[in-house]
């Protein structure tokens, strides 16, 4: 009788719905928390753990790493696995340390049991290098080598490593220069002459010019590459230079088993000490360490460095994206919402392209393979860029098409959304206008669409919250793992809508799963996958404010 | 103004003395004749369908210029859809279909040869609802004439100025021309949708219930602009209230069922109507 009572009181339906809403919430919460605090975390400079493991069998091994993560397992379990347990332990808890020194251990990342270990000390002078090749270095600085003479040791040696990090930094700073930018230019010019060349020999051979202005035009080329080439030696010489004083300093290092190490200074882009740093400090090295990974490029197959082409490839295709299917879809709503006669074959136009929102995105990257990379990228290729066959330029793979095939996918959103928002314009306000002597194309433009812009908005921010996650349709048309050059540069036409391009999404996708080395790829997945989160969120903002300023623009009584 | 004035509900049952005191306040209220008045729109023998649908049906009639015509009639009579006919705003309905002419000023608005824009410039509409656009009060006024290609600062300065005038709404937003015009009450947008009609110059104006969404103040205020307007324009009015008719109008006709019933000047028709079914719907004895 009171369960009765109970039920027809409506509480049920308010405990369930209120259940509802938790649950969605713990979730949101649970999985933007997890994915924001461990990529933040990541950058936090961790302290570096120096033990003595004394083994089963009396032998003693020095360990000197970071703390990555802990276990407590049954012992049986690690019995199975191989390693040799006293039978009177039931629970044994181990450790992962991040030893590095890959170039000395072949491993950086090794489960340690417990039992057995010392207690941990944290030696104020063990260090921490980051280098450009093997991964992070642990140990303890010894000497400090220039041209093989020794010029600083014990007290002096850290203020001197740093200054000589800094000078190895800024050489390596101009190489890049170098080499991503004069050698660049230089090779992208030298590309365009035997381009030339290849239009002159197929012109030649199509009888387009004669044999005269053909050998004439050759000379010229010819010159033009000598000078290239001349340009090129010159760089390659000062090239050459800079990476002679690089080599310059060497830092040795003691690692844990008590070896010396010698590493070159233009090796290490950062020594740190943390277990000497200062909360201060540490902060610092936090936003130094985070800015690099924004603004750096990946290196050791991904697992290292920084995202920023993948971040520049995200935005770019989503602007491009976005260039694309808001035309389109804002003209073929207004087209089937004011101008279409309304009818069955309307209604099966209609239907047709909100279910296309449906279709599983990997289709479209397949059909734009087929049709806009190999078919019209083909025909663009033949059409303009003859010259450069067989290799292709448009026929390939590139953030064109990636920006296109996306540009599909998100379409019906922006359809729908656009529609919806010239329904809702009350019809006298039409009738307003069309009294005033204005033509249906005029009541349109002036007075419909600029009432309907909010709603185009907001079929933007959705597409673009769609576009900018995924992943699957580009692996297929244009998405790769390392990309050698961005889509913008400073080369004419400045926006190379043919470059293939790397993307957040699919950068998660390949560290996480592809990676060799999984344990130092797992933080970088969380920060990654941070990074992308972070920008929807910020693109989607921009997004909503723009929306929020026109809708308070043509704020109408109904709203 | 007194306070028969300012009642104007619409469901208030229309006695014969409220009319006549009505007409008591009409200062133009006296005996008119066609024949004397110079005709701006004929209608001759208007039927218009909605589909299969008779709505209108063999309509004739002369409308005088410079005057304002009522149109009342209960619920569905047709009096809306015939008011519609005069600016072309039925061409909208897809299953509408007309047979007949109505000439203004001589020429037959449903011609071929007739640009529909044009005439509605010609012959501008005020609907039941204030439909303000989502601009300033300025660019409202001035929409018309940027249609029409007008460019020029001073001149749109000096219409908008005019015109708002010309529905007594300038000294009230002369400060906020560059403000939304939802920020205006109903009634001032309707005012301003009367500016916004009488910036273009048209010959006739056509108000569709003009005050059937607004307040007893509002109502009075646009009332009143109608005796002014007929100065310069024809103006013809829907109203359900008969009261309003009797006020505002010079020539009342009566419709009902889609056929015009009985058609004449304000005066006779309220006081001595000719059918037994006009003076039935007069004094509140219809339905």
């Amino acid at each position: 009788m009171t369960i009765k009572k109970w039920f027809k009181s409506g509480s049920p339906w308010i405990w369930l719905n209120a259940g509802a809403i938790a649950i969605s919430m713990i979730m949101v919460v649970g999985l933007l928390s997890l994915i924001l605090v461990r990529g933040f975390s990541h950058f936090w400079p961790a302290p570096i753990v120096e033990t003595t493991l004394t083994q089963p069998d009396g032998r003693q091994v020095q360990l000197l790493g970071e703390l990555s993560r802990s276990q407590t397992l049954p012992a049986q379990v690690m019995r199975e696995a191989g390693v040799d347990i006293p039978s009177d332990i039931d629970l044994v808890t181990r450790h992962l340390i991040k030893q590095g020194n890959r170039d000395v251990w072949g491993r950086d990342f090794v489960w340690y049991p417990e039992t057995g270990m010392d207690e941990w000390r944290y030696p104020k002078e063990a260090m921490r290098l980051e280098r450009r090749e093997w991964g992070d270095f642990y140990g303890y600085p010894v000497r400090l080598k220039e041209e093989g003479r020794t010029v600083a040791e014990g007290e002096k040696l850290w203020p001197e490593l740093q200054q000589r990090v800094d000078r190895a930094n800024e050489l390596f700073d101009e190489i890049r220069g170098i080499e991503r930018g004069d050698i660049g230019a230089v090779n992208h010019r030298m590309e365009r002459v035997r381009l030339e060349e290849r239009r002159l020999d197929m012109d030649r051979r199509a009888g387009r010019i004669d044999r005269a202005s053909m050998e004439e035009a050759t000379v010229e080329l010819e010159a033009r590459r000598a000078e290239l080439a001349d340009e090129y030696a010159v760089l390659q010489q000062r090239l050459d230079q800079l990476y002679q004083d690089v080599r310059r300093d060497t830092l040795v290092g003691r690692v844990m088993d008590g070896r010396e190490v010698e590493i070159p200074v233009g090796q290490i882009i950062r020594a740190v000490q943390p277990n000497d740093m200062s909360v201060v400090s540490k902060v610092g090295l936090y936003v130094a360490q985070f800015w690099d990974f924004l603004s750096g490029y990946p290196r050791e197959a991904n697992t290292e460095g920084g995202i920023l082409p993948a971040i520049f490839g995200t935005v770019t295709m989503v602007f491009v994206m976005s260039i694309i299917v808001s035309p389109f879809g804002v003209l073929a709503a207004i087209y089937l919402r004011e101008y279409a006669r309304q009818g069955p074959l309307l209604r099966v136009i209609r239907i047709s392209v909100y279910n296309l929102a449906g279709v599983p995105s990997i289709v479209f990257g397949v059909f734009g393979l087929g049709f806009f990379v190999y078919f019209v990228g083909g025909a663009v290729d033949q059409q303009f860029f003859p010259a450069a066959l067989p290799s292709p330029t448009f026929g390939t793979p590139g953030l064109l098409w990636a920006a296109l095939t996306l540009a599909l996918l998100t379409l019906p959103v922006v359809i729908v959304a656009t529609e919806e928002g010239l329904a809702r314009i009350p019809s006298t306000i039409r009738h307003g206008s069309l009294a005033l002597g204005a033509t249906k194309a005029e009541t349109l433009w002036k007075v419909v669409v600029p009432l309907a812009t909010p709603a185009m908005m907001t079929g933007l921010i959705l597409a673009i919250a769609r576009a900018a996650g995924e992943v699957a349709p580009l692996m297929l048309v244009g998405v790769v793992k390392l990309a050698p050059t961005l889509p913008i540069d400073g080369h004419f036409p400045f926006i190379h809508l043919e470059r293939k391009i790397m993307h957040l999404g699919f950068h998660i996708y390949d560290v996480g799963f592809q990676s060799p080395n999984v344990e130092a790829a797992q933080p970088l997945v969380y920060a990654t996958a941070m990074t992308l989160v972070i920008l929807i969120v910020m693109l989607n903002l921009t997004a909503i404010s723009i929306r929020n300023r026109l809708r308070e623009k043509y704020r109408s009584e109904s709203d | 103004m007194d306070a028969t004035m300012t009642q104007t509900d619409n469901n208030a049952p229309a006695s014969s003395h409220g009319i006549a005191s009505s007409l008591f306040e009409n200062p133009n209220a006296k005996r008119l004749r066609l024949s004397d008045e110079r005709i701006a729109l004929e209608v001759e023998n208007l039927n218009l369908f909605y589909g299969e649908e008779q709505a209108l049906k063999n309509i004739s009639l002369r409308l005088a210029a410079n005057r304002v015509t009522a149109f009342i009639g209960p619920s569905g009579c047709g009096k809306s859809t015939l008011l519609r006919c005069f600016n072309r705003m039925n061409d909208l309905v897809d299953s509408c279909s007309i047979e007949g002419a109505i000439r203004l000023e001589g020429k037959d608005i449903y011609d071929r040869k007739v640009d529909v824009a044009e005439l509605r410039r010609r012959v501008g509409m005020v609907f039941q609802k204030p439909n303000p656009f989502p601009k300033t009060i300025y660019e409202n006024v001035a929409y018309g004439l940027r249609l029409q290609g007008v460019r020029n600062r001073k001149v749109l300065d000096e219409v908008v100025e005019r015109s708002l005038r010309g529905a007594a709404l300038w000294d009230e937003v002369k400060d906020r021309l560059n403000q939304n015009a939802f920020g205006l009450s109903g009634g001032q947008q309707q005012r301003l949708v009367i500016a916004r009609a009488i910036a273009i110059e048209p010959d006739v104006i056509l108000l569709d219930e003009p005050a059937s969404a607004l307040d007893p103040i509002s109502t009075a205020k646009i009332e009143e602009l109608i005796y002014e307007l007929k100065e310069d324009y024809t103006i013809l009015i829907v109203t359900h209230n008969m009261q309003q008719a009797a006020r505002v109008s010079d020539y009342t006709a009566y419709m009902y069922l889609g056929e015009m019933v009985e058609y004449g000047d304000t005066m006779t028709l309220f006081t001595n109507p000719s059918k037994k079914a006009t003076e039935d719907y007069i004094t509140g004895r219809y339905g």
